[in-house]
């Protein structure tokens, strides 16, 4: 029900969504690069874009500004991820192991598309 | 049952999983204060009516540098001037309430056993307006929130008041407004409390989240954000948009409802609206 309202407003409202996680001034450059951009830099791009992945709201990683502190940093995640699956499970659907957990469920609720959250995979298993 | 389970993660929430799953409204205030105590240590207990400065002195200090010449200066002399106008029928607002509506505003919302709804002062200002055969207002801004920080204004310093009385029908209301606030909502699946109770103090990216206890006080508030002054459910929407939620109407029952329960775990907390916030 929720959802299906939702997605009657989604690009209404897309515009003002979550404007007190943004960063001043942080604009995405994904498709003024595209040609050359590799699949971890893409997958930063959607992680740091915060009508996309906007990891930086809750995560400190990597060399974003400003991080929020609602969650852990996002660093060795080779060695607390050694298998990526799982890697990519908790981004599909946090609530999976956490059900009240406030992370969002970016592929569940498709707030990122399928190829989107391989390309945050993928950059984040570099952190 | 979807009830059942907000309220059992509620409590779970709150940490303390040994008490009854129907706690009453008297023990959610007790778990509410308890947990909001332990968690800002340093607040005094009457300073959680100052949100977020409550608890970031970093912030603090150019926010009371703002309230010496608060912008809402002139909502205040438009909301007295407004409040004391007659209608067309030569009454006033006082006509409509308790005391001519001066120094009230810490007892609403209230639940209003004769028509079973939960009654905000902003629904009462516009009801005050239909009885009286005047054309009612916008509830989020304007002339309306600056009639209610008016009214606020006068009730400065008195302690929120709410009761919720032996009534099945108020307990309900009660209830609704407390799931509603526990609920998961919009795309980015995120509850009222999830930010205002189980992260309050910590940062989403830039801004810390306010703690819940206290957040009702102080409205209608001038947000630099907005650049005018807003009422409590004009935030509601704002806070519904950014889970990218859809919201309610200003002064829907859901509205009505969770300011019911939002209001009365700050019982106690004194009226210091109207406020300025970011
Ligand atoms: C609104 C807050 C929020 C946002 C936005 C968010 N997360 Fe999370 N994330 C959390 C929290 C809180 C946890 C801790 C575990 C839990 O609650 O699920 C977490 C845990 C994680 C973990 C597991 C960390 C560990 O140590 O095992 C990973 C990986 C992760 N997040 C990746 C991401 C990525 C990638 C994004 C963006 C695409 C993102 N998160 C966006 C809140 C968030
Ligand atoms: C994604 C996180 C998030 C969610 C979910 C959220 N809020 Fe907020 N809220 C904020 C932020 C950020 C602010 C501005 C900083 C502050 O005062 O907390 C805010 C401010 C507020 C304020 C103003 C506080 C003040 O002192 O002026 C109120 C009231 C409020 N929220 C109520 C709610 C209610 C009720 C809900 C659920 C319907 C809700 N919020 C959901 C992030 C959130």
């Amino acid at each position: 029900m929720r959802h299906n309202a939702w997605s009657m407003i989604k690009t209404i409202l897309i515009g003002a969504a979550l404007t007190s996680f943004a960063a001043p001034g942080y604009i995405s450059f994904s498709h003024a690069a595209e040609k050359e951009m590799t699949v971890i830099e893409k997958g930063k791009d959607v992680a740091f874009d915060r009508l996309k992945g906007n990891c930086l709201a809750c995560h400190a990683m990597d060399d974003g500004t400003l991080p929020g502190n609602i969650a852990p940093p996002l660093v060795g995640m080779k060695l607390r991820y050694p298998d990526k699956v799982k890697l990519r499970a908790q981004i599909w659907d946090a609530t999976v192991a956490k059900p009240n957990t406030i992370m969002p469920p970016f592929g569940r609720h498709q707030i990122l598309t399928e190829e989107e959250i391989d390309q945050v995979v993928e950059y984040v298993y570099t952190l | 049952m979807k009830r059942l389970l907000t309220a059992t993660l509620a409590i779970g929430l709150l940490g303390a999983s040994t008490l009854p799953v129907h706690a009453g409204p008297e023990q959610d205030l007790e778990q509410f204060r308890s947990y909001f105590y332990k968690r800002f240590p340093n607040t005094p207990k009457d300073d959680f009516i100052n949100g977020v400065y409550a608890i970031d002195p970093a912030s603090r200090e150019q926010w009371e540098a703002i309230e010496e010449f608060p912008p809402y200066e002139l909502n205040l002399e438009k909301g007295k001037e407004l409040f004391n106008t007659p209608f067309k029928n030569g009454k006033t607002y006082a006509s409509c309430f308790e005391n001519g509506g001066i120094g009230i505003a810490n007892r609403y919302p209230f639940f209003d056993t004769k028509s079973g709804r939960v009654i905000t002062l902003e629904l009462a200002i516009n009801e005050c307006r239909k009885a009286n055969g005047e054309a009612p207002l916008n509830y989020e801004k304007g002339p309306l929130a600056d009639i209610s920080a008016y009214m606020h204004y006068t009730a400065r310093g008195k302690r929120i008041n709410i009761v919720v009385p032996d009534d099945p029908r108020a307990l309900a209301a009660y209830e609704r407004g407390k799931a509603s606030f526990f609920a998961k909502r919009g795309q980015l699946n995120m509850s009222c409390a999830d930010c205002h109770i189980a992260n309050a103090g910590n940062k989403i990216r830039a801004d810390i989240l306010s703690p819940a206890l206290g957040q009702t006080t102080h409205f209608p508030a001038y947000r630099s954000t907005w650049g005018d002054l807003g009422t409590l459910h004009r935030r509601y929407v704002g806070c519904n948009e950014q889970v990218r939620a859809k919201p309610y109407e200003a002064q829907s029952e859901e509205y009505r409802d969770l300011e019911y329960f939002h209001t009365y775990i700050s019982n106690g907390l004194q009226i210091n609206g109207p406020s300025t916030r970011k």
